[in-house]
């Protein structure tokens, strides 16, 4: 078999997360009833006008610079027409000929080391409605709530060879619009949609592939499963000697397979021309110096900040800045109780593990800062031990419960009574004559075993370093 | 009591203020005269009788209650082009496409007008989505020209020019996007107003377009039309085309004064189709300017061969997006009969316009499409940008352009919907001011052997409102103003036939 090599490139739609929607004033707030959060504008009414919504222009600049694009100054708008019933002006307002950015890139890391993935072009557009087909009724409904949403897409160069690159440039890519705070990315309710442009030619050939387009994934998952299928779908054509068609096809995720929607052939003729009803926009240097000057420090930045200024390793460094949240949530936790090491542990580890498995975004944990330092403080002052703290954390993280109040309340306290102590371990020996034998004939392990026990009678309460030194004492007499 | 119908607008809203009249007494008058005249010119698609009395009880208790009294024409009833959005009164567009539309909002200028306490009538049949220049092209059949039934009153605000002139309203918006107030205005021997483009905003006007429509007054003198213009004029932040535009105060030009205005005439307008009668009067025009001071030289005016091209272009190209949005999904026509969605859209868009409107249409699209976009619409723009040179280049001699409207007089119904390309170029005076996006008054100067009223238009440079007025103004004084001859002779009944105002009365073509 010969050898194949895969290039792909990567469309981006993010939503951008302004109040109000591109060109008028209703609001962009996800999951309304359908159809409350529109206007004659965004419904495409007879005579209604598009005005821009400079926030949203504001966002893609800012999305611009920190993808290191030159800014187009003198941007403008064109509509993009074909008939769908879920554009009710028949045309979309998006750009081709003036695009906001172009000519930007990304750095990424690969097992090979660090890699710059080219951006081709970023443009502004506004978003379509939602269709719901109802099969039994043989009717379908339009909700345009979404309609008239801003968006930009966010054009790669073909620049990535393998699904791990594709999801490694997404990462980057979503990582950086959070820090920005212009789109929340969210695959589920669709604030951030890929398309993959994807061809295969043989190692060493100059000539690109034949290209397709495919849609329709819903998460990173999909989008790597997707790019697995379709690389051995037309590599498996290849073999056959069958040719590639240029088309673009929906992922089936179920399946996992994909499914040709509409080839080249019957490609539309979107009769792109400039939005006669929106007047060329003028980007000043002043606007884009003003963006840059209020942008914020973006991970990689903080990431390297955060090795010095906290001293903790690169590695914790890099988890933790890789969302923007955690990285504040880390900063104000040190902020109360110190111990920058201890609080990266808790975060890299405890906190990941909770937001994998409740499903949940960094953005959406409900506890603060104050309790976790709190739990921090009770761990150094001894007031419990490890085990209990992330029984307690649990709940913190779950309920949100105060953790001083919940370690009273569930007597979680640490039992570090002497006298108490002294008791439960006599009596521990007393039931285990066998294992103080066993121990005094040289076998350590059951050492452990008398320790363990002791910490099960005081329900995993007891300071382990003291029962250690108290059951120690005893049979060392 | 006296036929107030015939009076201006501002001497109406001077008697009202006056309490002479009253607003509902006005008001009813005019509906009146609407019932008894609208048989014989059929200007109106919508009378809104109803809503215009009680619009008048309502304007008589703001008036009573001291407000309005810096509206110069509160309690004025007027009509609007149906191609303008008023809230809840079906807005049709002169389209079976549109025939059941009811806007959920008034366009700005209605506001505005509303706000000043004017009385919205009803809205005036046009060429279909104002595509067109003799009101034939309406789903609800032609209107008649006041002057002669038998002849039209022009397009595409056919409608509006008609029932001014026709005294079935004191004075009417009408929309200009390649002559469609001027040249109607001209065929009627009324005033029209073009306005600089981004002046009045067009928010809530169903676009045909959208880079060259502009709303404007009709009405019967300068000074109505100047009173209407301050009303409707000024920066509108829902439309990202209207402009911030300082002294709106167009009323301080209403002077008897053209000396030393320097006015040119393109030689190119005065040879080729121009009938000989118009350009008499467009000599004799000539003469009574510079007997009142004015300079007037002919001049070289180029590219006046390649505006009409050009603008059917952009037109088109605009209108075949502008008008993609009627679909039959969410309102107006929708065919009965469909199996699938692309049915839904192509017989829907198939049976919902009418023919003129499916040629720009299909025109549009071919002049955007991939293969011909370079050929013929970045052509075309790029011929709109030299024509704007042109005449700034012109105007850095002359203050105002002075030439004809139209080729030839108000045609005989029937009698133009052949032969579209003939038709197309007699837009050939008053496209390329669209292009420019420059400011526009058309004026009666006389009329020709049949009796037909000839107009006259006067351009003047961006933001030269004020020029247009003062110079149309010093004109109407010394030429008066002339009622039709069917007002002042009475409608002859025998000879008119009535039309039904039937969305499926198509017209001929």
């Amino acid at each position: 078999m010969k050898r194949y090599e895969v290039v792909i490139g990567l469309e981006v739609h993010v939503e951008l997360s302004t109040k109000t929607k591109m060109f008028c004033f209703c609001s962009t707030e996800f999951g309304g009833e359908p159809n409350t959060q529109c206007c004659p504008v965004c419904t495409g009414m007879p005579g209604s006008l598009p005005v821009i919504n400079k926030q949203a222009v504001e966002y893609a600049i800012a999305a611009g610079l920190a993808l290191n694009c030159d800014i187009t100054q003198q941007c403008r708008f064109d509509r993009k027409n074909y008939f769908y019933p879920d554009l009710p002006k028949a045309y979309q307002i998006s750009q081709l000929y003036q695009p906001i950015g172009r000519n930007g890139g990304i750095t990424i890391d690969t097992e090979l080391g660090k890699k710059t993935i080219g951006i081709h072009e970023i443009h502004m557009e506004e978003d379509a409605g939602k269709l719901t087909h109802i099969e039994d009724g043989n009717y379908t409904l339009v909700d345009y709530n979404r309609c008239g949403i801003p968006l930009i897409e966010i054009v790669s160069e073909p620049d990535m060879h393998s699904a791990k690159e594709a999801i490694a440039y997404l990462e980057k890519l979503k990582q950086i619009l959070k820090y920005l705070g212009v789109s929340d990315c969210k695959m589920q309710e669709g604030s951030l949609r890929a398309d993959i442009n994807l061809s295969v030619r043989e190692v060493g050939a100059k000539e690109l592939g034949t290209r397709t387009e495919m849609k329709n994934m819903n998460s990173f998952k999909a989008i790597a499963r997707a790019i697995e299928g379709e690389k051995k779908r037309q590599i498996a054509l290849l073999e056959k000697g069958e040719p590639v068609i240029r088309e673009t096809r929906r992922w089936d995720d179920e399946r996992n397979a994909s499914f040709a929607m509409r080839s080249k052939e019957d490609a539309r003729d979107y009769r792109y021309f400039p939005e006669p009803d929106l007047p060329p926009l003028i980007i000043s240097d002043e606007w884009i110096d003003d963006i840059r000057n209020r942008q914020p420090e973006l991970g990689d930045e903080k990431m390297l900040r955060f090795e010095k200024e906290f001293g903790i390793p690169a590695y914790d460094a890099k988890i933790i800045t890789s969302d923007k949240y955690l990285a504040q949530f880390f900063e104000e936790t040190v902020a109360i109780c110190g111990r920058p090491k201890e609080v990266s542990n808790w975060l890299m580890v405890e906190v990941m593990r909770l937001l994998k498995e409740e499903d949940i975004e960094a953005e959406e944990i409900s506890f603060t800062p104050v309790q976790l330092a709190k739990l921090i403080e009770m761990i150094e002052a001894g007031k419990i031990n490890r085990t209990v703290a992330k029984e307690v954390f649990e709940h913190v993280f779950k309920e949100n419960v105060d953790p001083d109040e919940y370690v009273i309340e569930h007597g979680l306290s640490m039992v570090s009574d002497d006298g108490v102590l002294q008791s439960i371990i006599e009596k521990v020996i007393a039931e285990n004559r066998q294992s103080v034998e066993d121990y005094r004939n040289g076998k350590t392990k059951a050492f452990g075993y008398l320790v363990g026990q002791t910490m099960k009678e005081t329900k995993g309460k007891a300071d382990p370093k003291m029962v250690n030194q108290m059951i120690k004492k005893i049979l060392d007499q | 009591m006296m036929d107030i119908t015939s009076l201006p607008a501002l001497v109406l809203g001077n008697m009202i203020k006056n309490r002479e009249i009253s607003v509902v007494e006005a008001t009813k008058a005019q509906l009146d005269a609407i019932k008894q005249r609208e048989p014989f010119y059929h200007s109106y698609i919508t009378v809104m009788e109803e809503e215009a009395l009680s619009q008048a009880t309502k304007v008589q208790k703001r008036i009573d209650a001291g407000e309005l009294r810096k509206s110069a024409l509160a309690g004025v009833p007027m009509a609007v082009k149906d191609n303008i959005c008023t809230k809840g009164v079906r807005t049709t567009c002169a389209s079976k496409m549109l025939h059941n539309f009811e806007p959920s909002y008034d366009a700005t200028v209605i506001e505005r007008l509303k706000q000043a306490g004017v009385i919205i009538l009803g809205k005036t049949n046009m060429d279909e989505f104002a595509m067109g220049s003799t009101t034939e092209k309406s789903a609800f059949g032609a209107s008649k020209n006041p002057w002669n039934i038998s002849h039209v009153p022009g397009g595409s605000s056919g409608g509006s020019a008609s029932v001014v002139a026709g005294e079935e309203a004191f004075f009417a918006l009408g929309t200009d996007t390649g002559g469609s107030i001027r040249q109607p205005a001209g065929y009627c021997g009324i005033i029209g107003l073009k306005p600089t483009y981004g002046t009045v905003s067009r928010y809530g006007l169903i676009a045909y377009a959208s880079s060259l429509d502009q709303i404007g007054p009709m009405g019967r003198n300068v000074s109505d039309c100047t009173a209407v213009l301050e009303v409707i004029a000024g920066h509108d932040e829902k439309d990202s085309t209207s402009i911030h535009r300082k002294e709106l105060d167009f009323r301080k030009a209403l002077i008897d004064d053209v000396k030393g205005m320097r006015i040119g005439v393109p030689k190119g307008y005065l040879d080729g189709e121009l009938d000989d009668e118009i350009k008499d009067r467009l000599y004799s025009a000539v003469k009574i300017f510079r007997q009142k001071g004015a300079i007037v030289e002919e001049f070289d005016l180029e590219m006046i061969d390649y505006a009409v091209p050009a603008y059917y272009v952009i037109a088109c190209a605009e209108a075949s997006s502008n008008l993609s949005r009627f679909d039959g999904v969410k309102y107006g026509y929708r065919t009965p009969n469909y199996e699938n969605l692309q049915e839904l859209y192509e017989k829907s868009r198939s049976e919902g316009f009418g023919s003129e409107v499916k040629r720009r249409i299909m025109m549009g699209t071919l002049v955007l499409s991939e293969s011909y976009y370079d050929a013929y619409y970045r052509k075309a723009l790029k011929v709109r940008s030299l024509i704007k040179q042109n005449f700034k280049k012109a105007f850095e001699n002359v203050d105002l352009i002075l030439g004809p409207i139209s080729p030839r007089t108000a045609p005989e119904l029937g009698e133009k919907t052949q032969g579209t390309l003939q038709s197309y170029r007699s837009d050939i005076y008053t496209v390329s001011v669209n292009l420019a996006g420059l400011p526009a008054i058309s004026f009666p100067c006389g009329r020709d052997k049949k009796g037909l009223p000839i107009g006259l238009q006067l351009i003047g440079k961006e933001f030269g409102e004020k020029d247009l007025i003062r110079a149309a103004y010093s004109f109407e004084q010394a030429v008066g103003y002339e009622r039709p001859t069917t007002l002042r002779e009475g409608i002859d009944i025998v000879n008119s036939q009535e039309t039904q105002m039937h969305p499926n009365n198509k017209s001929q073509d």
